[in-house]
């Protein structure tokens, strides 16, 4: 093979492992800030041991999780068992694969977009990961081979499925306004016109709040219920099986707020800034920089939206789940979009 | 019934209209209460940097007295044994031998005083009972332990030391 393509997939490759460290590192922090979150919002202090701030706890639990004794129940199946955990992992990791981080920088005389594929799928293929997170969840609950745990994948498969409906209703109408189904372009044509947010506040609630399904989180955390299904689907884990677990929620957690930033927040636009300029005085890499941390404040934002929402909001009930999935959010999702369309063809667009 | 104060509120039962079905005004609602408490000054104090006094009446561990020369007051009569509802103490007298005035108050002392703190429950009957002042239950608590047989104090450790009573 050629040189050229050598390069390419060197880029690609350290793209992917910058991409993964981030995740995992604000995973790791989130589950610090998630803590900090709670406690304020009770009224206490949250960890302050571990480090200034106790900025160092997300060390002290990977390690603590790291050294922990690694349980498989007997009558689990082993392979099963394993590969739960795994693949909730790595499709928690895929799904940043088809973000656009940021505008393109300059390497030496190279020309670097920092986006892994640039695929003109990115919206179907963000779908089609985020439903089949739910696998890991179903044979890691499925193998453990405990009747809570079954529950748990039960819970979270009907629940995910029920909510990609309305989801992906939701984001055929962004789909209708850009015209296009490359997330780059979709974030281009909110850097020309408005941002999504303006022009579909219904599609947004619709999508955020099937995207706090979609995460398992707060009101919707039933699968993994502490007091009702004892953890849920991660009830026989134990040791990094576990820390994978969780893990994966948080980065879940971390990529559905940058989705959230891409498709209703502009990306990484910077708001009343014309970019063209901004790129003539300031240079190519340093604008790279600036969008790169408009879409990181973005998405941290929506991390905080997160953990706000689920230390307010007691968890729904399982009727009430799939009452509002089916016969609320779906109507409003098609209603939605039927009016979208509508006035699309009003307008002549 | 009659009222006794009137705080007393009735329940609306009224049904929930649009906006109350909707649901999102009481979520924004309660996050607005959170976000409330987010910026509220926190209850929490920092333990071992920082305490909290104990009320004056606090019962914490016990302390053998001593009088004014520096001589023990126990006089091992049991009447501290007797009150405890625990049982939580035991003692055994000896008597007084020549030479040993500087030591003990009175004839009879206690050769050997134990308090088993996991069955003391600091109710202070003991401090009441005592006709010679010689119990008294201080400020602490009883530090935690592996071992049980640390939670036995025996008599040098309910003491108190002889200089800082001579100062």
């Amino acid at each position: 093979m050629n040189p050229e393509i050598w390069s390419l997939i060197g880029e690609k490759a350290a793209l992917a492992g910058i991409l993964i460290g981030l995740a995992l590192g604000v995973a790791a922090y989130s589950t610090w800030a998630e803590r900090k979150v709670a406690a304020f919002i009770q009224d206490r202090k949250g960890p302050n041991r571990a480090g200034i701030f106790g900025l160092l706890q997300p060390l002290a639990d990977g390690g603590k999780l790291f050294f922990k004794e690694e349980i498989i129940p007997k009558h689990a199946q082993k392979f099963l068992f394993i590969l739960g955990p795994t693949i909730a992992m790595i499709l928690a990791c895929m799904t940043g694969a088809v973000i656009p981080w940021s505008t393109a920088f300059e390497w030496g005389d190279k020309i670097i977009v920092p986006q892994i594929a640039d695929v003109n799928i990115g919206f179907l293929y963000i779908l089609g990961v985020l439903s089949l997170g739910v696998y890991g969840i179903m044979l890691g609950s499925w193998a453990s081979n405990n009747k809570y745990s079954l529950m748990g994948g039960l819970r979270a498969a009907s629940q995910i499925i029920s909510y990609e409906l309305p989801m992906g209703v939701a984001l055929i109408t962004i789909l209708m306004i850009s015209g296009t189904l490359r997330l780059d372009g979709i974030v281009q044509g909110q850097m020309d016109g408005y941002w999504n947010i303006v022009l579909q506040p219904v599609g947004f609630i619709v999508f955020l709040v099937c995207a706090f399904a979609e995460t398992n989180r707060t009101p919707f955390d039933l699968p993994e219920a502490e007091n009702e299904l004892i953890g849920g689907y991660h009830s026989e884990y134990s040791s990094m099986k576990l820390g994978f677990f969780l893990f994966a929620e948080y980065v879940n957690v971390f990529i559905s707020s940058v989705i959230l930033s891409v498709l209703y927040f502009g990306g990484y636009d910077i708001p009343f800034v014309n970019d063209a300029k901004l790129v003539e005085s300031l240079g190519m890499n340093t604008v790279a920089i600036l969008h790169f941390l408009s879409l990181f404040i973005k998405a941290a934002m929506f991390i905080f939206l997160f953990m706000w929402v689920r230390w307010t909001i007691p968890r729904f009930r399982y009727d009430q789940l799939m009452d509002l999935g089916w016969k609320r959010l779906l109507p409003l999702a098609l209603a939605n979009m039927l009016i979208t369309g509508f006035v699309m063809l009003l307008l002549n667009k | 019934m009659e009222t006794l104060t009137n705080k007393a509120k009735a329940v609306d039962r009224r049904p929930m209209n649009f906006w109350e079905k909707l649901y999102l005004i009481s979520i924004f609602k309660g996050m607005w209460i959170t976000l409330k408490h987010f910026f509220m000054k926190k209850a929490t104090v920092n333990y071992p940097e920082k305490q909290r006094p104990f009320s004056p009446v606090f019962r914490g561990l016990h302390v053998l007295n001593r009088d004014e020369e520096g001589r023990e007051n126990c006089t091992a009569c049991g009447l501290c044994a007797l009150a405890c509802p625990a049982e939580a103490i035991t003692m055994e007298a000896a008597e007084r031998l020549p030479g040993e005035e500087h030591l003990y108050r009175e004839e009879k002392y206690a050769a050997k005083y134990e308090i088993n703190m996991l069955r003391c429950i600091f109710c202070g009957f003991c401090e009441e009972a005592c006709p010679k002042d010689a119990v008294y239950l201080s400020q602490t608590i009883a530090p935690a332990s592996y071992k049980r047989k640390n939670f036995i104090y025996t008599k040098e450790d309910l003491l108190i030391p002889m200089k800082e009573n001579r100062e």
